[in-house]
């Protein structure tokens, strides 16, 4: 391993996230890449490359979407690179801007994530028909609730957790969202509440799940010498790591995520992070479901296998808590534009470390952040640790 | 900068059609074949890369399916929605970052699984200006061999020739699967299909899988197995998505990424210091059209060329002795890697049959991801 060529976000732009964008592809593109932009002072002239995550074409029902997107995400003339993983997209976009500038090729990038879900009618989920192994599993007509539904069970039972724990993240999270100007389902709602929304497909409940939605997300990075001549406080990416499981995720225990354990090694490993727990300052784990939060939280070391639960019980991952976790209000409160989502919170550690959250600021001046996405089947984990 | 070697090339033959073999069949020889070229097993390599679309598999998210039979179950693993060289360019960058020493980089094609790939195609027009007009997608191939034809004072024989040496020179690869013994007449003849654009000048598709590593000096000089190829230079550029307000006669996409790859390499004068190409040939016009956006010819020069058979597979100047994607077939986004490794087997002097004449010591392959992209990326490789 060489030294890394240090690089820093030094701006960010998010859309607002909502069920039916009347913005097309292309304007929710636009407005998050320009948005960050003017955050960083930066024109588009000043850019080099271009990086855009977006997650499977079936939503918006176009071929090569990222070709179509290139254009309106500043990919004009430039390197453009498409990078996709799934859900973890959203985070593994900040990753390859990083390593654009950090190879040395390139002073400025651009990532610009967008996922826009309403075009597909009457309802999005029916494309993930198409994410299952055409041969073993699509003859059984699968949807994501019933395998998220699965892993949920299978880390309730391994571990005795009770329904409530895991209502109690919805609560939080839908609570923390009140403050961001992007939310699509911030709110106060009880835990009586989440339990007694419908059921889904047990255990899954409908106020444990994020919504559809349509919106971008962005960031600049740039080298450390324009960094430091153009941004006042600049936020250090210090680690990046990401793994992606077998296909085959019937065979492999869905209790933990093991995957999400290996990228954030990878990653706290590049940051001289040995001990998460009591080095991160603030966690944004990938929260699609109420109990992904958790187990990402385990699968990131920021607790004991089958005891986030309890510790969030207590407050631990409250935005006034020991660890605040998803104090953007994550998927569930701001809603899940796919790779947008996963942009969403990158952009997140950058306003919290900044101090710059506003209502959403966690106390205590919080210098190292990590941000996680999640997806595929149940298959990836990509990683991103930032600092001041 | 770091130097970055490509030590271990593995394909399957492309064929029309596989039926016995899932594209995951097709991935593993592929890797198999890569690892005990380089002299290494799975564990040696530090991230992975694979290049492909959605659509074109079939299925959603298709980066799923990418891992185990590469051998990356468990690793850092990503796709890039791009060619074959996109892929060589992320693992380059993933190297020179620092974050990776050694890259796997796999892309295949299954494309006879596609029972109707026009009109998948036809999904990557913009939805609301293009599409409803209901149109093959290849009249965007026609309109803009009309314009190249127009500005370049090119022929339509010139096209025509390239078509018919690239299916010739395939029949002494055995890594073609659409060798034809063709002349300019020929295809001249063929029907045509989005006219001036003629049937035989637009590549039939085939199967295969092709997997690339690349490593770092301190590990190529490490092995002995095969010879380390160096990645001197990588560049990759996109022009507009809009067919409306993009230049039709100019390739620019390919002229940026062709600058950018060379000026990487320090190259000053490609016809120089190039002694191979592998240059997309999608539709017989585009190879001409690319050869002078990179460089290797002025305007309106690279027809008269290939018609006088100087720049072919025969030529003085070597282009496509592969075949190219009208002799091998086109392999949707694994059609870069399979020029790449074109060019490390010629320049180790292992292409047999094809190996092309004389001391072979700079390659430079150029991919363009087809019809309606104006998406392009070039590499250049060196003993």
């Amino acid at each position: 391993m060489m030294a890394f060529r240090k690089a820093a976000i030094v701006g960010t732009g998010i859309t607002k996230f909502v069920r039916r964008a009347q913005d097309t592809p292309k304007e929710l593109a636009w407005a998050a890449a320009k948005m960050a932009l003017d955050a960083a002072g930066l024109t588009l002239d000043q850019i080099d490359c271009v990086v855009h995550g977006t997650a499977p074409d079936a939503f918006d029902g176009i071929h090569q979407k990222a070709e179509f997107l290139s254009e309106a995400s500043g990919g004009w003339n430039k390197p453009y690179m498409r990078c996709y993983v799934g859900g973890g997209t959203g985070v593994m976009a900040p990753i390859y801007g990083w390593y654009h500038v950090a190879s040395g090729l390139f002073d400025a990038c651009l990532v610009v994530c967008e996922e826009k879900m309403s075009s597909c009618q009457p309802h999005p989920q029916a494309a993930f028909i198409t994410i299952f192994d055409n041969v073993i599993e699509r003859p059984l007509g699968p949807n994501l609730l019933w395998i998220f539904a699965l892993e949920m069970q299978r880390y309730m039972a391994v571990h005795g957790i009770k329904l409530e724990d895991i209502a109690r993240v919805a609560v939080k999270n839908k609570r923390n969202a009140m403050g961001h100007p992007s939310a699509q389902l911030g709110g106060e709602v009880t835990v009586q509440d989440v339990m007694n929304s419908p059921v889904l497909a047990w255990p899954v409940h409908r106020l444990m799940v994020s919504p559809t939605s349509d919106g971008a997300a962005a960031c600049v990075i740039v080298s450390e010498k324009l960094a430091r001549k153009i941004s006042k406080r600049p936020v250090w990416v210090k680690g990046v790591g990401w793994c992606l499981d077998t296909a085959f995720w019937t065979s492999r225990d869905l209790s933990y995520p093991r995957y999400v354990e290996k990228a954030a090694w990878m990653a706290y490993k590049m940051a001289g992070i040995k001990k998460p727990e009591k080095e991160i300052s603030i966690a944004e784990p990938y929260d699609p479901f109420a109990y992904k939060e958790l187990h990402h939280l385990e699968g990131l070391q920021l607790a004991p296998k089958g005891k986030a639960a309890e510790l969030c019980a207590k407050g631990h991952f409250d935005r006034d808590g020991n660890l605040p976790a998803t104090p953007s209000g994550g998927l569930l409160g701001v809603g899940n534009p796919i790779s947008a989502a996963g942009q969403m919170k990158v952009n997140e550690l950058f306003l919290q470390l900044r101090g710059e959250a506003g209502a959403r600021q966690v106390p205590g001046n919080p210098k190292t952040g990590v941000a996680q996405a999640w997806g595929d089947l149940m298959q990836v984990g990509t990683v991103i640790v930032t600092g001041v | 900068m770091r130097k970055v070697a490509i030590v271990g090339i593995g394909y399957t033959v492309p064929r029309r059609t596989t039926p016995e073999l899932s594209y995951r069949e097709l991935d593993y020889e592929a890797a198999v074949r890569a690892y005990q070229d380089a002299g290494m097993k799975p564990a040696d390599v530090d991230s992975f890369v694979s290049c492909l679309e959605d659509l074109c598999e079939g299925t959603s998210i298709a980066d799923e399916y990418t891992p185990d039979q590469v051998g990356a179950m468990l690793k850092p693993m990503c796709t890039v929605g791009g060619d074959g060289i996109h892929g060589i360019a992320d693992a380059f960058m993933r190297i020179q970052a620092g974050i990776s020493d050694t890259v796997l980089v796999s892309s295949h094609s299954k494309a006879s699984n596609m029972k109707t790939p026009n009109d998948l195609l036809n999904y990557a027009l913009d939805p609301i200006l293009n599409r409803p007009l209901g149109l093959n997608p290849h009249y965007v191939a026609g309109l803009e061999m009309s314009a190249f034809l127009a500005e370049t004072k090119t022929k339509e024989e010139h096209c025509a020739a390239v078509a018919a040496s690239n299916r010739t020179a395939a029949l002494r690869n055995d890594l073609a699967a659409h060798g034809a013994t063709l002349s300019t007449d020929d295809v001249m003849r063929s029907a045509p299909a989005f006219s001036p654009l003629k049937e035989l000048e637009i590549s039939g598709s085939s199967d295969a899988a092709f997997c690339v590593i690349l490593t770092t000096e301190q590990r190529a000089k490490r092995r002995k197995s095969s010879p380390p190829v160096w990645v001197r230079g990588v560049g990759w550029s996109n022009d507009t998505p809009t067919l409306e307000s993009r230049p039709w006669a100019y390739a620019r996409y390919a002229a940026d990424a062709a600058a950018r790859a060379l000026k990487m390499a320090g190259i000053k004068s490609v016809r120089k210091q190039v002694d191979l190409f592998e240059i997309d040939d999608t539709y017989a016009y585009k190879q001409l059209q690319h050869l002078e956006a990179a460089g290797v010819f002025k305007a309106g020069e690279a027809g008269r060329a290939a018609a006088k058979g100087k720049a072919g597979p025969e030529g003085d100047v070597i282009v496509n002795r592969s075949g190219g994607a009208l002799g091998a077939g086109h392999m949707q986004d694994a059609t870069g890697l399979f020029r790449v490794i074109e060019i490390v087997r010629q320049l180790r002097g292992e292409a047999g049959r094809h190996q092309a004449p004389g001391k072979l010591k700079t390659g430079f392959a150029l991919s363009w991801r087809g019809v309606p992209t104006t998406s392009g990326a070039a590499v250049v490789v060196s003993k």
